[in-house]
C-alpha cells in the first residue's frame, strides 16, 4: 500500500486571475490541493474551468498570482514527470492518426526517458501495465482511431499512468462516452485515487455524479465560488441556485 | 541492355541524388502532414527559387543559397505565427507570395529567364553535379541524425500538442526544428525534382501511406517505400522517354495514390 502525507500541498494557486484582453476569466482564484486528493472542478460553461487548469499546468501564464507545484513555484519546476494530463478527447485527437494503443501509451514513457534517449523494453513493460489497469491489455496493436470512445479515453488514462505521475488533470474526460463506459471510468478513477494514491483533479460538467466519486469539489464561476467537501457544496448548491439551474442530485454509493 | 543506363555518370547520381530524397522526404513529410503543415513545404519552396535566383546571380551553388534562404524564411515565418498577430496560413501566404515576387524581380535583373532556371523550377537530372551529391549527402546525414534523436518526442508533440508540453517537452523548440528539418529537406530535393514540385514529395507519399491506416512506424515504411520506388522509377523512365524528371516522379505518386485510394475506397464499398 502507500503511505501519502495528507497536509502536504502539491498544489498551491494563489490569487491567480486571468483576461482574455478586457475580459476577465479568472479573478482572485485561490486553493491548495494536497497529496492524495480527489478534486472536482466544477461549475458552469465559460467559467474558466479549461483556462484554470492551464495556467496550473504552465499552458498558459496567469496575468497575476502565483502556482506552485510540489512547493516549487511553477518557473522553476522542473520534475514535469511528477505531472500527466488527459485533455478532452473530443478536440485534441485526430481519429485517423496513424497510431497503434501502445503507441500512444508509449508517449507516456517519452518524459521518462529523456529528449533524444532510446526507448527500453522496460518502458514496453511498464505501458503494457498500464494497458493493463485500463483493462486494454489486448487492444495495444489496434488502431487508436478504431476503438469506441470510451476506450480511447482509457488509452489516455494508460498513457498518463504509463509516465507513472503524482498527480492527473483530467478535463472532461467523460465527453462523448457512453454510460457504461462513464460508470467504469469513474470505477477506475476511484481505484487509482484509492488503491495507488494518485491525486486526481477531474474537470467535469456532471456535478451529480463527481459529488459522490470526489473528496473534495471546487465550483469556479470566473470566481472560486466554494471549495469544500461535496456534502458542503450541496449544501450550497441548494441555498444559492450555485450552477444557475436546478441540479438534481441523488447519492448513490459505489462499492470498489 | 538496361544497366547500359549506368554508362551514364549522371544517372548514377541523379539515382543517388534521388535516393536521398525520396528517403528523407517521407520521415520530415508525415510530421508536416499530421500537423496539417502541408502548405509550409509548398511555401518554403517558394521561398527557395528567390534563394536559387540569388545563388544564380552571384555564380554560387543554387542549393547553398536555397538552403540560406529557406532556413531564413522558416525561422522568419515560425515569428510571424508565433506574433499571433498574423493567421498562420496568411503568413505563408505573405512568404510564399513574396518570396516568388523577390525571385522573379532578381531573374529578371540578371537578364531574365534561361534553361538553366527551368531546371531548378522543375527538376533535371542532367544537372545533379558531383558537389550536389556531396551537399545532399551532409544535409541528409544532419536530418537523419536530428530525427533520429527527437523522432519520439516530434511524435508526441504531433499527436496530442498539448500533453507533450505538460510532460515538460519544449514544444517550441520542437516546432523550429521540425520547420527547419523541412527548409533543409526543401533544399536538398531541389536539384531532382525542381522547387515547384518538392511539396509533393514531402506529402504525397505520406498522403498513400495513411490510407493504409496502419501504426505509426509502419506508416513510415509504407511511404519510404512508395517515396523511393517513385523517384527512381521517374529518374528511369523520364531518361527514356525524355521527361521533365520532377514531372514524372510526381506523376507517378499520384498514380499510386488514385490506385490505392480507389483501392480502399472499393473495400469499404464492398465490406458495406
Amino acid at each position: 500500500m502507500f503511505t501519502l502525507d495528507h497536509h502536504k500541498n502539491i498544489i498551491e494557486v494563489q490569487g491567480v486571475s486571468f483576461a482574455y484582453g478586457q475580459e476577465k476569466i479568472l479573478d482572485q482564484i485561490t486553493f491548495n490541493v494536497h497529496a492524495g486528493d480527489y478534486l472536482g472542478l466544477v461549475g458552469p460553461n465559460g467559467a474558466g474551468k479549461t483556462t484554470l487548469l492551464k495556467i496550473i499546468l504552465g499552458l498558459l501564464p496567469p496575468l497575476s498570482g502565483s502556482i506552485k507545484l510540489f512547493g516549487q513555484d511553477i518557473s522553476q519546476f522542473k520534475d514535469w514527470s511528477k505531472i500527466a494530463y488527459v485533455p478532452q478527447k473530443v478536440t485534441n485527437f485526430d481519429p485517423n492518426f496513424p497510431a497503434t494503443v501502445l503507441e500512444v501509451v508509449l508517449m507516456g514513457r517519452y518524459a521518462r526517458r529523456g529528449l533524444g534517449r532510446r526507448l527500453k523494453p522496460a518502458d514496453r513493460q511498464v505501458s503494457q501495465q498500464a494497458l493493463q489497469q485500463v483493462n486494454l491489455a489486448d487492444y495495444s496493436s489496434r488502431l487508436i482511431g478504431d476503438l469506441s470512445g470510451g476506450q480511447q479515453q482509457r488509452v489516455f488514462i494508460a498513457r498518463a499512468l504509463a509516465s507513472q505521475p503524482e498527480v492527473i488533470f483530467l478535463d472532461e474526460p467523460t465527453t462523448g462516452v457512453d454510460q457504461a463506459s462513464q460508470d467504469d471510468f469513474y470505477l477506475l478513477l476511484r481505484k487509482l485515487n484509492r488503491q495507488l494514491g494518485l491525486t486526481l483533479i477531474l474537470i467535469t460538467h456532471d456535478v451529480e455524479r463527481v459529488v459522490n466519486e470526489a473528496m473534495h469539489i471546487a465550483c469556479i464561476d470566473h470566481t472560486l465560488v466554494c471549495h469544500s467537501s461535496p456534502a458542503e457544496f450541496l449544501q450550497s448548491v441548494h441555498s444559492t441556485n450555485l450552477l444557475g439551474r436546478e441540479v438534481k442530485i441523488l447519492p448513490h454509493h459505489h462499492k470498489l | 541492355m538496361w544497366l547500359a543506363i549506368f554508362q551514364y555518370g549522371f544517372i548514377t547520381r541523379a539515382l543517388l541524388a534521388g535516393l536521398i530524397v525520396g528517403l528523407l522526404a517521407p520521415l520530415v513529410g508525415i510530421f508536416l502532414v499530421l500537423r496539417r503543415y502541408s502548405l509550409i513545404a509548398d511555401t518554403l519552396a517558394h521561398v527557395s527559387l528567390a534563394g536559387v535566383a540569388v545563388g544564380l546571380i552571384l555564380q554560387i551553388n543554387p542549393v547553398l543559397t536555397a538552403l540560406g534562404s529557406t532556413l531564413l524564411a522558416s525561422l522568419g515565418m515560425e515569428r510571424l505565427r508565433l506574433s499571433k498577430k498574423v493567421y498562420g496560413e496568411s503568413a505563408l501566404a505573405l512568404f510564399l507570395s513574396g518570396s516568388l515576387a523577390l525571385a522573379v524581380v532578381l531573374l529578371s535583373l540578371a537578364n531574365g529567364f534561361n534553361t538553366n532556371l527551368f531546371s531548378y523550377l522543375f527538376g533535371s537530372i542532367v544537372t545533379v553535379t558531383q558537389a550536389d551529391i556531396y551537399l545532399m549527402a551532409i544535409l541528409a546525414v544532419v536530418v537523419a541524425v536530428v530525427l533520429g534523436l527527437f523522432y519520439k518526442e516530434l511524435i508526441y508533440i504531433t499527436f496530442d500538442e498539448d500533453s507533450a508540453q505538460v510532460s515538460g517537452l519544449p514544444i517550441r523548440l520542437f516546432n523550429t526544428v521540425l520547420i527547419i528539418l523541412a527548409a533543409l529537406t526543401v533544399s536538398l530535393a531541389i536539384p531532382i525534382v525542381g522547387v515547384l514540385l518538392i511539396a509533393a514529395l514531402l506529402v504525397i507519399p505520406v498522403v498513400v501511406a495513411l490510407q493504409f491506416r496502419q501504426s505509426f512506424i509502419k506508416t513510415v515504411i509504407y511511404a519510404e517505400i512508395i517515396s523511393t520506388v517513385s523517384v527512381c522509377l521517374g529518374i528511369v523512365s523520364s531518361f527514356y522517354l525524355n521527361l521533365s524528371t520532377g514531372g514524372t516522379i510526381v506523376l507517378i505518386m499520384l498514380g499510386i495514390f488514385l490506385v490505392v485510394f480507389w483501392g480502399k475506397q472499393g473495400q469499404i464499398g464492398s465490406r458495406a
